[in-house]
Parts: C-alpha cells; sequence; structure tokens
C-alpha cells in the first residue's frame, strides 16, 4: 500500500503545512502537535516583526520625501534653479548655492580621487600583509568613522589657518577631500580585488612589471567599479554642511547669472555659497522665507544627491549583468 | 613614446603609490594633531579640567568669569545617542533579519537600494525634517511647548543610522555559512529558529559592530541635531526638554569665536572629546570585526 507519493499530491502536502493534520487519500500522514503549532506560530510573529521594521523604516521614508516635493511643488521651476536669492533670501532661486556646491564638489574630487584610487591600488596591489599594511587599514577605517564636525576643526586648523588658505574655495573643498578619500580608498580596493589574480600572472607571465600590469591590465578592468565608488562620493559631498560650514562657505554672495562668467565665477581663493549650507541657512537663521522656498531648496539638494546615488546604483547593476569573468 | 614614457617612470610611480597609501595614516594624524594644536593652549594649564567635566555650567562668553563646563553638552549627547540607540537597534537588526532571511530575490534587492537611499539622504536635510516636519507633529501630539527637543533629535539620529546599522548587519548575517542554516533545517528548526538560535549567536560580533558603527555615525552627527534638538544648555529631565550636543556646540559656535581666544580654544578641547569618543566607539567595532576573522581562521 505504501505507493510513493507523486509530485503533485507532495506540493499539495506541504500547501496544507498550516493545517495541524494533513490527510491523504483518507490516511494520516501527518499531524501537528503543539510544539509543531508553537513553531509555527513563533515563525509567522517573527515575520511579521521583521516585516513590521522594514516598513518602519522605508514608508515615513516615502511619506517625507513626497510630503517635502508637495511642499516644495510652488516654488520648483526652471527660474527657481538659475535666479540668485535675494531681498536678503527671502525671494528668488538658487542659483549661487548650486553653483558653489557643483565646484566645491568638483575640486574635492580632482583632489581626493587620484590620491584615494593610488591607496587603493597599493593597499590591494602592493601591500604586503603585515603590520604596516594592518596600521593603514586601522587609519582607513577610523578616518570613515571620523566626525564631519571634525573634519570642520581640521580643515580650520589645518587648511585655514595653517596652510594659510583662509576661508576659501580651496580651503572647503580640501577638507570635504580629506572626508571622502576613505570611502574612495575602500571601493578602489575592493574594486581591484574583484579582478581575478589569473589576469596579473597572464600578464607578469608575459614580463610585464608590477606597474604596467596595473596600468593596462588592473586598471581598465576595474574602472567602472571604481567610478561606482568615486561617483558616490559625489553625492557625499555634495550634502555635507558641516566641514564646509567654517572652511569657506559664506551665507551669502551673488553671481552674474549669465554669460561665461555665470559659470565660472570664483577664484580658488574666494569664498562661496553651498545649497547645503544654504538650506540651513534658510530654514534656521533668516526671518521671513516663505516656507516653499525653503522645500525647494530641500527637494533640489536631495534630488541632485538621490540622482547621483541612483548612478552609480544603476551602474553597479549593469557591471554585474554584464561581468565577463 | 607614451608607453617608453610611463614604463621608465616605474620607480618614482611606485614611490607615489606608496605615498598615497601611507596617506590614510598621515591624516589620522593630521587631524588630531591640528586638533590638539589649537586646542593644547588651553589645556595646558588655563582650563580647569575638573570643572570642564563636572560643571553643567556652559557660559563662554560670560564676563568677567566665562564659564567652560561641558557635563550638559555631555549628557544631551548621550542622552539624544542613547535615545536613538533604543530606536534604531531593534529596527535595524529587524530589518537586517528581514532582508537577509526572510526576503529573497528581486524583493531584496529593492529593498537594500531603498536602504542605501535612506542613507543618502543628507544630513542637513534631516535637520531640515526634524525641524520643519517632525517638530510640529510632536507638538500636536504631545503639547509640549517647543518642537524641537531631545524625542526629536532621537528620531532623526535613528533614522540616520539605522542604514549602517542594517547594511554592516546584513553583511554579518550573510556572512554565515549556509551550512550552518542546512544543518539546522535538516533538524527540524523554523526559520525563526535559526535566526535566533544559530545566526545570532554565530553572527553576534558583526551585529555588536554594526550596533557600534551606528553608536559612532550618532556621536559624532552634527547639522541633523544642531536644527532638531532644540540648542538649550540643559540636562534633560523628560523626553520633551530641548538639549544641545556637544558637536552642535561647536558647530553654532566656532563662527562667531575669536580666532585665537580662549572660547575658540575651548571648542577645539570639546573636538578633541567626541573625536577620542568617536575613535574607541570605531576602534571598538574594529575589533569586534576582527575577532570574527580570527575566530574563522582558527
Amino acid at each position: 500500500m505504501n505507493e510513493p507519493l507523486d509530485a503533485k499530491s507532495r506540493e499539495k502536502q506541504y500547501q496544507l503545512r498550516e493545517e495541524p493534520t494533513v490527510r491523504l487519500d483518507g490516511r494520516e500522514l501527518f499531524t501537528a502537535t503543539s510544539v509543531e503549532r508553537w513553531k509555527q506560530i513563533t515563525e509567522n510573529i517573527a515575520w511579521f516583526v521583521c516585516l513590521l521594521a522594514t516598513l518602519v523604516l522605508i514608508v515615513p521614508m516615502m511619506a517625507i520625501l513626497t510630503y517635502l516635493l508637495v511642499q516644495a511643488w510652488p516654488a520648483l521651476s526652471f527660474s527657481f534653479l538659475v535666479e540668485n536669492p535675494h531681498n536678503y533670501m527671502t525671494a528668488g532661486g538658487i542659483w549661487a548655492p548650486l553653483v558653489g556646491t557643483f565646484w566645491l564638489v568638483w575640486i574635492s574630487l580632482l583632489i581626493a580621487a587620484p590620491v584615494g584610487v593610488l591607496a587603493g591600488v597599493y593597499l590591494n596591489e602592493y601591500a604586503r600583509d603585515n603590520w604596516c599594511t594592518r596600521i593603514i587599514n586601522l587609519a582607513v577605517v577610523n578616518l570613515a568613522g571620523v566626525p564631519s564636525i571634525i573634519h570642520a576643526l581640521f580643515g580650520v586648523g589645518a587648511f585655514v589657518m595653517f596652510a594659510g588658505m583662509g576661508r576659501s574655495l580651496l580651503a572647503a573643498s580640501c577638507t570635504l577631500a580629506v572626508m571622502t578619500l576613505p570611502v574612495i580608498i575602500t571601493s578602489t580596493r575592493e574594486a581591484l580585488a574583484a579582478v581575478p589574480m589569473a589576469f596579473r600572472e597572464a600578464c607578469w607571465n608575459l614580463g610585464a612589471s608590477r606597474w604596467q600590469t596595473i596600468r593596462t591590465i588592473v586598471l581598465p578592468n576595474s574602472i567602472s567599479g571604481i567610478l561606482t565608488g568615486v561617483i558616490l562620493q559625489v553625492s557625499r559631498a555634495a550634502g555635507e554642511t558641516a566641514p564646509i560650514l567654517f572652511t569657506g562657505a559664506v551665507f551669502f554672495s551673488t553671481l552674474p547669472e549669465h554669460g561665461i562668467r555665470a559659470f565660472f565665477p570664483y577664484g580658488l581663493g574666494d569664498r562661496c555659497m553651498a545649497l547645503s549650507m544654504h538650506l540651513f541657512t534658510l530654514s534656521t537663521q533668516v526671518r521671513g522665507v516663505t516656507p516653499a522656498l525653503q522645500y525647494g531648496t530641500a527637494v533640489v539638494l536631495i534630488g541632485l544627491v538621490l540622482a547621483v546615488n541612483s548612478l552609480s546604483i544603476g551602474l553597479r547593476v549593469y557591471l554585474r549583468s554584464r561581468k565577463k569573468w | 613614446m607614451l608607453q617608453l614614457v610611463l614604463d621608465r617612470t616605474e620607480p618614482a610611480v611606485e614611490w607615489l603609490i606608496r605615498l598615497c597609501g601611507w596617506s590614510a595614516i598621515l591624516l589620522v594624524f593630521g587631524i588630531f594633531f591640528f586638533v590638539f594644536r589649537e586646542a593644547l593652549p588651553m589645556l595646558s594649564g588655563k582650563l580647569n579640567l575638573t570643572e570642564f567635566f563636572t560643571s553643567p555650567q556652559w557660559r563662554p562668553t560670560a564676563e568677567p568669569e566665562p564659564h567652560y563646563g561641558i557635563l550638559a553638552l555631555l549628557v544631551g549627547t548621550l542622552s539624544v545617542t542613547g535615545l536613538a540607540m533604543l530606536m534604531a537597534v531593534p529596527l535595524g537588526l529587524g530589518a537586517a533579519v528581514y532582508i537577509s532571511e526572510f526576503s529573497s530575490g528581486r524583493m531584496r534587492e529593492i529593498l537594500k537600494v531603498l536602504i542605501e537611499l535612506l542613507a543618502a539622504i543628507p544630513s542637513v536635510v534631516w535637520g531640515f525634517i526634524g525641524y520643519m516636519v517632525l517638530g510640529p507633529i510632536i507638538i500636536r501630539l504631545t503639547g509640549a511647548p517647543v518642537g524641537v527637543n531631545l524625542l526629536n533629535g532621537s528620531i532623526i539620529l535613528a533614522l540616520m543610522s539605522v542604514p549602517i546599522i542594517v547594511s554592516v548587519g546584513e553583511d554579518a548575517l550573510k556572512a554565515v555559512p549556509d551550512s550552518y542554516r542546512e544543518a539546522a533545517l535538516s533538524l527540524g528548526a523554523s526559520r525563526w529558529e535559526i535566526v535566533y538560535r544559530v545566526l545570532f549567536p554565530a553572527a553576534k560580533n558583526g551585529l555588536l559592530a554594526a550596533v557600534l558603527l551606528g553608536v559612532g555615525r550618532a556621536i559624532g552627527e552634527t547639522m541633523a541635531v544642531l536644527m532638531a534638538t532644540g540648542h538649550a544648555i540643559q540636562i534633560p529631565h523628560s523626553l520633551l526638554d530641548p538639549i544641545r550636543t556637544l558637536t552642535a556646540t561647536i558647530a553654532a559656535e566656532l563662527g562667531e569665536a575669536v580666532q585665537g581666544e580662549p572660547h575658540y580654544r575651548v571648542l577645539f578641547v570639546i573636538g578633541l572629546v567626541v573625536f577620542v569618543l568617536t575613535f574607541i566607539v570605531n576602534l571598538t567595532a574594529d575589533l569586534v570585526v576582527k575577532g570574527i576573522h580570527n575566530e574563522r581562521a582558527a
């Protein structure tokens, strides 16, 4: 009588798991004892609680972002982007902060990206596993954990005062660069580590030196992974406020809105406005600002950061899908 | 030709690479050195350290006798961080378990991306949300006189430190070998039993590191707490009291302090305190993670 169960009834059996008793052709196959029922209940509770935790994080975020967008809607327009703030910042747009943020991010990237990428190359390609490397790793981890306000103090002490840059675009960019460096190092290193060892060995076998191998094989094969990390840092640098607060950002300045000077308004020694600081100023320091203006600034900042982030995530997904090895 | 130049300069390039590799060490020492250098004239004698740590009086501009006591600020930082962690740790670990054990495939990817986007929102925007959105809600729900207070700040901080707890925690759970899960399954364990009896003990170091990194982030956070905690120097007695933190004090007063004056230097001393606090937390997290690797190797 013990015929093997065919696939269909097997499936049926699994589907019936929540019933205390599973029957097949009148035979009792399985009866849940209190232990098993208890297991089922705890499993369901655990699943539900964990789902709830996830939803508590995600749903309010979505709600808040939607709310910000709704509140900002009256202010959002093209002229909001390309007009300077005027009337003591209670009217106008965000042109000057936008350009300021753009230059801050680019200059900090110009400083941090080469150093960070080369440091990643050193850690993954040159460094042996000894105490020195371990200290470097520890330093990178701790540098990533240094709070942004400490970076601000460092920027004031090192760049503004000691290096004599004064409060300037250059000092602020340097401070941002120091802040973004550890993450560029870590992501570069991961991208390099993903290149199979066999690629390098094949290249060495042809007589190439270490640097030749890195230049012609390792870097080209990992450039997109490196870029992902660097792009991610753009968004982080664009959103930071504390490090630039005392190193180069200024409450208010106007820029030309037209012509070539509108895009290259600064020297390295000038101070500039920045979007993140502008949001801080608008919401806490200036009276009589219409809420739409504040929400508009916040939405543009979030939009900028999320767009850059999505670009980075998209690039990563695309790369994973077409990985050759 | 270019090839030749590139190849000839190999020793120089290697030195450059080595130098960049050491830059992280240089910068960590640099940060400590420059913050310390500005703080030093105050530390060597002028500042009464007992008063500094035990007095709740922070009146840096009072005449003729300024008071530099950071007790209230320290309690502010610790209370807002502690309260934020009370919310962030269960939420973060719950979400990490859900993403790593209860969801799969496309759903998991979507959730991870959403958590990543949560992490990407700049701190000044979180501060803005606390100030403009959460504040009025708190006033309406509790009848508190001001909406920017301890509760507001810790909710915002919790939301900010959750993504790091989720992502590090999820990595820790994922690092547990599947054979552990399979062994538990074959003994008849339910998924919750696997999580509770197998994964938590196996990944406890990684989960602890996740929590510590969250704490580190919360202690050092500046702009959000500056805008969302109400900026009143006092030791809080209830959830709805406005407070001020160490970081917010630096951010608010460094702009006004005259360079080289005692007030300015005391702010750097506070910076040192924050730096040391976060350094200890991060170092502990790192050592905990290292502990896992060593266990695995053994």
